[in-house]
């Protein structure tokens, strides 16, 4: 295997480093917030997500009305193109804050909504859980977050392809066969604990079965229409998931202790806010994971004046990353540094920060 | 640590829905009020990551730790969702004359 700067894999030379350097389960930088004003944004409600899963179901059912309606004419591609973006790409955020039951305020709401939209993503619902519990506790910890989007030096290839989510699903498959045969990767045996493992092969036969059921469908009719509508929206759709998901981390610092330093808060459109959920505040939602996604918004007006700039913009935030990940790709010690405001508390750079190449 | 009944704060020390962290023989503990002014008493770190129970969200019953939002019921400390999979020790209260004690030990 060729050498490569930093070791990303969770159970190589970066994660004993990280050890090492007390960035695992460490204590991360927290802006102070009176625990009035906390426990007011903490609050859950289940009618802000109720009204918009509603929206997007009917969203969803409408756009795949149409598009089976003109199946066959050329007029089925702008409804394909929202279904697949409502299924392949908005499903991201919903698996996202479903997942971390906060989106809704009734427990079994939460659970039904991350199964779905775990299935729309193409994620396995266990594994992830536990892969995201381990990036929220090692934010961009190389060697110990499993979740870096943009390893340095970057993966264009890899990225590319998950424009259309292709690496990523080629990898969910592999791991759906495994985990239907009964085994996990040694990585995965790093986050996923014991007592979860037999739920783990569950779902990947239970996935598996409606992969073939859909197989079968499209035999049986002649036609590919029924993995259009159930299956490739996570493909053809996925664009957005990519786009959005890009911005949170890329190109910024790694193994620091302040998610002020290693994520991004961007102004977003309405639009994108509606289909990303608002994890365009994804400083807020690092520093304070309890806040429900509609009360993000006003939690960065709670903390601004303790955070860098927010960016403008996805586009002013593309800016940034295209230029970082291609300067990165010849010179993988490069990132972006934020700049703290004037006088508010920073933590240090921990020592793990410190670029270190592969002998 | 004593088995022994330990004066810890006085009631109107916490909110109503809410928990506040107590600190005795360098033993941390996470004592909760309900909305109907009940009191609990649990250990005061998440059993996930040991992370301060005080800083979650009570919700009814429920404490949900602030790191990855793991749950667990404050009247028996059982384990419901989230990565948490080991339940939360429990402790004995009563109230004196306005304040909370709780059986420690
Ligand atoms: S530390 Fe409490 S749920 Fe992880």
């Amino acid at each position: 295997m060729t050498p490569t700067p930093r070791d990303y894999s969770l159970v190589g030379r970066d994660s004993a480093l990280a050890e090492e350097n007390g960035l695992v389960a460490a204590k991360w930088y927290a802006v102070k917030i009176d625990r009035k004003d906390l426990k007011r944004l903490m609050r859950r409600s289940d009618s802000p997500a109720i009204r918009d899963t509603l929206i997007w179901l009917a969203l969803l059912v409408a756009s795949g009305a149409g598009a089976v309606y003109f199946w066959g004419s050329w007029l089925c591609v702008p409804f394909f193109l929202v279904y697949g973006v409502l299924y392949g790409s908005s499903s991201d955020s919903r698996w996202h804050e479903a997942g971390h039951g906060t989106a809704f305020k009734t427990r079994w709401m939460n659970v039904a909504l991350y199964h779905l939209a775990s299935f729309m993503i193409f994620r396995e619902p266990t594994i992830w859980m536990w892969s995201h519990t381990r990036h929220h506790t090692d934010t961009i910890i190389v060697g110990r977050d499993p979740e870096i989007a943009a390893p340095r030096p970057p993966d264009l290839r890899t990225m590319l392809l998950n424009i259309f989510a292709l690496a990523s699903s080629w990898k969910t498959l592999r791991s759906l066969l495994r985990h239907a045969a009964g085994r996990l990767s040694a990585e995965e045996a790093t986050f996923v604990p014991q007592n979860e493992q037999a739920r783990v092969f569950l779902i990947a036969r239970i996935y598996l079965v409606i992969l073939a059921a859909v197989a079968l469908a499209c035999a049986v009719t002649g036609s590919i229409l029924p993995a259009m509508l159930i299956g490739l929206p996570s493909l053809y759709g996925g664009f957005m998931a990519i786009f959005f998901g890009l911005t949170q981390h890329a190109g910024l610092a790694e193994d620091v202790l302040d998610h002020r330093l290693n994520s991004r808060t961007i102004y977003m459109n309405p639009i994108f806010r509606f289909l990303y959920w608002n994890m365009n505040y994804h400083i807020e939602h690092h520093m304070f994971p309890m806040v429900p996604y509609h009360a993000l918004p006003k939690l960065h007006e709670a903390i601004r004046d303790d955070c860098p700039e927010p960016y403008p913009s996805t586009w002013a935030a593309y800016r940034e990353i295209i230029p970082t990940l291609l300067r990165q790709v010849r010179d993988p010690g490069y990132f972006i540094a934020r700049n703290l405001p004037h006088n508010v508390e920073a933590v240090p750079h921990n020592p793990g920060a410190v670029f270190k190449a592969a002998e | 640590m004593t088995n022994e009944w330990t004066d810890a704060c006085a009631i109107d020390d916490i909110d109503e829905e809410d928990v506040i962290a107590f600190e005795h023989d360098g033993h941390e503990y996470a004592l909760y009020r309900t909305e109907d002014d009940r009191f609990f008493a649990t250990d005061g770190l998440c059993t996930h990551e040991q992370v301060s129970l005080a800083d979650g969200l009570v919700m009814g019953t429920i404490i949900e730790c602030p790191k990855h939002n793991g749950r667990f019921d404050i009247t028996t400390g059982q384990t419901k969702g989230g990565p948490v999979c080991e339940h939360l020790k429990t402790y004995e209260t009563q109230v004196r004359d306005g304040r909370l004690f709780i059986r420690t030990g």
